[in-house]
């Protein structure tokens, strides 16, 4: 530690002002802050602070995203094994499985990390602000969300969207109005929509023979068909809902990578609710939306999707991983309290309603969120008129 | 009528070093110092040069906008010195304490009128101690305040125990609130705790109300909030409660007497206790040989928005409480990662939230970086007031006016908005900004 330092303290004159490298200060900066929380003490205001910090919070984020990240990464080679007939129990070849998959993944996230990091501190260093935090979050939730199949210059490049489209041209973390992970996935979804959807880019065969029965289809297309019967990669049928819900709520079903696992997800709300970093008004609030929604169809029942029981309705695709992890970004969220009950009922409520009314778009829950988070400010504004309103109201009752 | 008012939101930071229940005597400081920044937005006008001899209660500056409003000398002796800064604005006036003190003159003061008080308290420096809101600024004398409030606890870290400290008062304190209720056709209002009036509890001619929870439910500006909210137009006083005795002492006597008791609190100090010294004593006197050996910063006031001051600087003219905690210079290895259970935190990304209990001992450091805001809904859980705190700052930031007074400018001080900053995961500098959306307030709506 006392090495680090000294080291850290030899490179700094190089970064300051008349150094060599002046003008990456800033990167400069990030990296050594990074490694010791600087010693700055408060000048004015209040001479004590709270401990928290932007770090802390977005690596707890980070943190409460690795149960998903493993579980996917295990499940890539199970639906992959699954595929190809082999391993075909649960417990059978855990390494292979893992193994494979976080051949699959790993690249995925390095990929996601070293454009954005690298964007972020090139805008850092060219504006002359701190490197910001927030790209931890987002670098991690990117590769979550991705198929695997995706390509990795596809991952780049919609990384690189997100962070330049979604945030920055805003002015950078903290003044974004999308989320910036949805917003990379949203741009492959209308740049590149056969690489982001139908049956071939869930399931990585690698060209591979597959079994017979193989469709490659995840539940989602899967009840645009039927509300009852349901397949898995082999081939086999799920015996009931009840059974197909179960596989679901554990997650080893085909979907996008860090998605398919109700329970790994859960686990993370558990760590952001703990922690209090992740709002349980939206997490509660977008669950009920969703499930009144799914409700609502159940009783209108026109087609088969309408029919699909509400509670596997949202164990499937990104229901859990959207509610959990990308309705809850504070800065695309609504920012008051009663804001957040709005804005988390009607993006589950309308995440469903895009997903059954427009099977095209598989994954209504990223359009109902995004829509969601446009909507956001508004939903604010009007809670803060209410607000303003009534004070202004105070003033005739009292006098 | 009285109301009972229970605060839900806000937050109780729990430091070592509370002042014990025993109160010396602090030694006759060498100097003394009136400190025009301690009142916000006052323009000084000198009366005296430097050399003049002075006695307690002799005039030595007066309000630029307001000639009768006179600030005086606290003890006897010479101006020695009036320190001035960037564009010759006064910082301090010195004053070299004479070794014997002279004895002030007593004035004979007319209680019977609400004008005859004004009078009193104006001329003999008393009146700086009146402060208005909309603004949390110095009163006008012309005003007529709707109602005065007077907090009887102070709910903020190492707060000072008023009961305590003015537990033998009783009589001046109702001296005081008697003289006020004669500036206001309102009525005064005591903000009490609830369950633990105590010194209060004799007084007559006053409103009182109850105030549970945490802090800030001892700032007035909170209590104001709950019991006779502020609206455009209004105007109300505000007198901290030792103040309000010093006032009585001063008209039940005459005699121009700034001597009052502090808390010497917080982890820098041997043994925290309760002080007596004089409004705008050096420091030195109150701190010598009272706080540990290290680099601590001296705080007059709390630690949430007090000001710091030098080991030789000088005592304000307001605090109750002079906080000493430690300078947190050093840096920390991957700090944002460890548990840290020495740290303290709202938040529950660290341990402290499942031990209620323990007191922490914090220091200075800022414990990150300034950032843009990231997380929301920290501010509305340490601020029981109906505002939202945010969109308040950012209508500061972004100078918008007529946002700021829709959105609760008049009703806010920097103080009420202390745990905001404290909480802040971005490091926002809220106080400071509040500072600056109530002066744009004052320059645009008056």
């Amino acid at each position: 530690m006392k090495l680090l330092k000294n080291v850290f303290d030899n490179l700094r004159p190089n970064f300051e002002e008349g150094g060599k490298f002046e003008r990456y200060y800033k990167a400069y900066e990030a990296m050594e802050t990074f490694a010791f929380v600087p010693g700055h003490v408060t000048h004015d205001g209040a001479h004590v602070r709270d401990a928290i910090d932007l770090k802390r919070t977005m690596f707890l984020v980070v943190i409460a995203t690795i149960p998903a990240l493993l579980f996917g990464m295990w499940n890539t080679g199970h639906q992959h094994f699954l595929a190809l007939g082999q391993f075909m129990e649960l417990g059978d070849g855990f390494m292979d499985k893992f193994l494979f998959g976080a051949m699959k993944v790993l690249p995925i996230v390095i990929v996601s990390y070293a454009v954005g990091l690298g964007i972020e501190f090139g805008i850092a260093v060219a504006k002359n602000h701190s490197v910001n935090e927030g790209y931890l979050v987002s670098g991690m939730l990117i590769p979550l969300i991705m198929p695997v199949e995706v390509p990795l210059w596809m991952v780049a490049v919609a990384t690189a969207f997100a962070v330049l489209i979604g945030k920055e041209v805003f002015g950078g973390t903290g003044m974004n109005i999308l989320n910036p992970a949805l917003t990379a996935r949203a741009f492959l979804f209308f740049a590149y929509p056969t690489k982001m959807s139908g049956n071939l880019v869930w399931v990585s065969t690698e060209g591979q023979a597959t079994v017979d029965g193989y469709t490659g289809e995840t539940l989602l297309a899967q009840s645009i068909n039927s509300s009852t019967q349901y397949i898995d990669q082999a081939g086999a049928s799920y015996s009931s809902v009840a059974d197909t819900i179960y596989a679901a709520f554990m997650g080893w079903v085909p979907g996008s990578i860090g998605e398919t696992s109700t329970l790994a997800i859960l686990l993370g709300a558990a760590i952001l609710l703990f922690t209090g970093i992740g709002s349980w008004r939206i997490m509660l609030s977008f669950l009920l939306g969703g499930l009144s929604m799914s409700y609502i169809f159940n009783m209108w029942g026109a087609n088969p999707f309408m029919d699909v029981n509400p509670i596997l309705q949202i164990c499937m695709g990104g229901f859990m991983f959207g509610m959990v992890f990308m309705a809850t970004d504070p800065v695309s969220a609504a920012q008051t309290n009663t804001g957040k009950w709005i804005y988390g009922f009607l993006a589950g409520f309308l995440g469903i309603m895009i997903r059954v009314f427009n099977p095209a778009y598989p994954e209504g829950i990223m359009m109902g969120i995004l829509f969601m988070n446009v909507m956001a400010p508004l939903i604010d504004h009007y809670v803060v008129e209410a607000n303003i309103k009534r004070r202004l109201k105070r003033a005739t009752v009292t006098a | 009528m009285s109301k009972n008012v229970k605060i839900r939101r806000g937050a109780n930071i729990k430091l070592e070093g509370a002042a014990a229940l025993q109160t010396t005597t602090a030694e006759m400081a060498s100097s003394y110092a009136l400190k025009p920044a301690d009142f916000h937005g006052l323009v000084p006008k000198m009366l005296l040069k430097e050399g003049a001899e002075v006695k307690p209660g002799t005039p030595i500056f007066h309000d630029k906008s307001d000639d009768r409003i006179k600030f005086v000398s606290p003890v006897s002796g010479e101006i020695a010195e009036i320190v001035r800064g960037e564009k010759r604005r006064i910082l301090e006036i010195r004053i070299v304490a004479d070794k014997d003190q002279q004895a002030p003159s007593v004035n004979t003061i007319d209680l019977s009128t609400g004008d005859g008080v004004k009078e009193s308290l104006l001329s003999n420096g008393y009146w700086p101690f009146i402060k208005r809101r909309p603004y949390d600024i110095m009163a006008k004398p012309d005003e007529s305040p709707k109602a005065i409030f007077v907090s009887c606890f102070d709910s903020a870290p190492l707060g000072a125990d008023l009961n305590y400290l003015l537990n033998d008062q009783y009589a001046h304190f109702q001296a005081g609130l008697d003289a006020l209720a004669k500036l206001t056709a309102g009525k005064v209002n005591l903000g009490v705790r609830s369950g633990n009036s105590g010194f209060a509890s004799k007084s007559t001619n006053v409103v009182k109300n109850t105030f549970s929870g945490p802090h800030p439910a001892g700032n007035v500006g909170i209590q104001i909030h709950h019991v006779d909210p502020i609206n455009k137009g209004d105007v109300v006083w505000t007198v901290d409660a030792q103040a309000v005795s010093m006032i009585g002492r001063f008209l039940t006597t005459g005699i121009p007497d700034f001597s009052k008791t502090v808390a010497l609190a917080g982890a820098g100090v041997k043994e925290p206790q309760y002080i007596n010294t004089i409004v705008g004593a050096n420091m030195s006197s109150i701190i010598n040989g009272r706080i540990k050996d290290g680099d601590y910063r001296i705080i007059s006031g709390n630690v949430l928005s007090g000001d710091t001051v030098a080991g030789d600087g000088y005592l304000g003219f307001f605090p109750n409480v002079v906080s000493v905690i430690p300078e947190g210079k050093e840096q920390q290895f991957m700090g944002w990662l460890a548990p840290n259970f020495h740290k303290f935190s709202l938040s529950h990304a660290y341990f402290s939230w499942l031990m209620p209990s323990k007191k922490y001992n914090l220091n200075t450091n800022l414990n990150g970086e300034d950032r843009a805001y990231v997380m929301s809904g920290q501010y509305e859980d340490v601020l029981p007031m109906d505002i939202y705190p945010v969109h308040l700052i950012k209508s500061i930031m972004t100078n918008d006016i007529e946002k700021m007074e829709a959105l609760g400018i008049y009703e806010v001080a920097p103080e009420d908005l202390a745990l905001c900053e404290f909480a802040c995961t971005s490091k926002t500098p809220v106080q400071r900004l509040v500072r600056q959306g109530i002066d744009t307030a004052i320059e645009e709506l008056g």
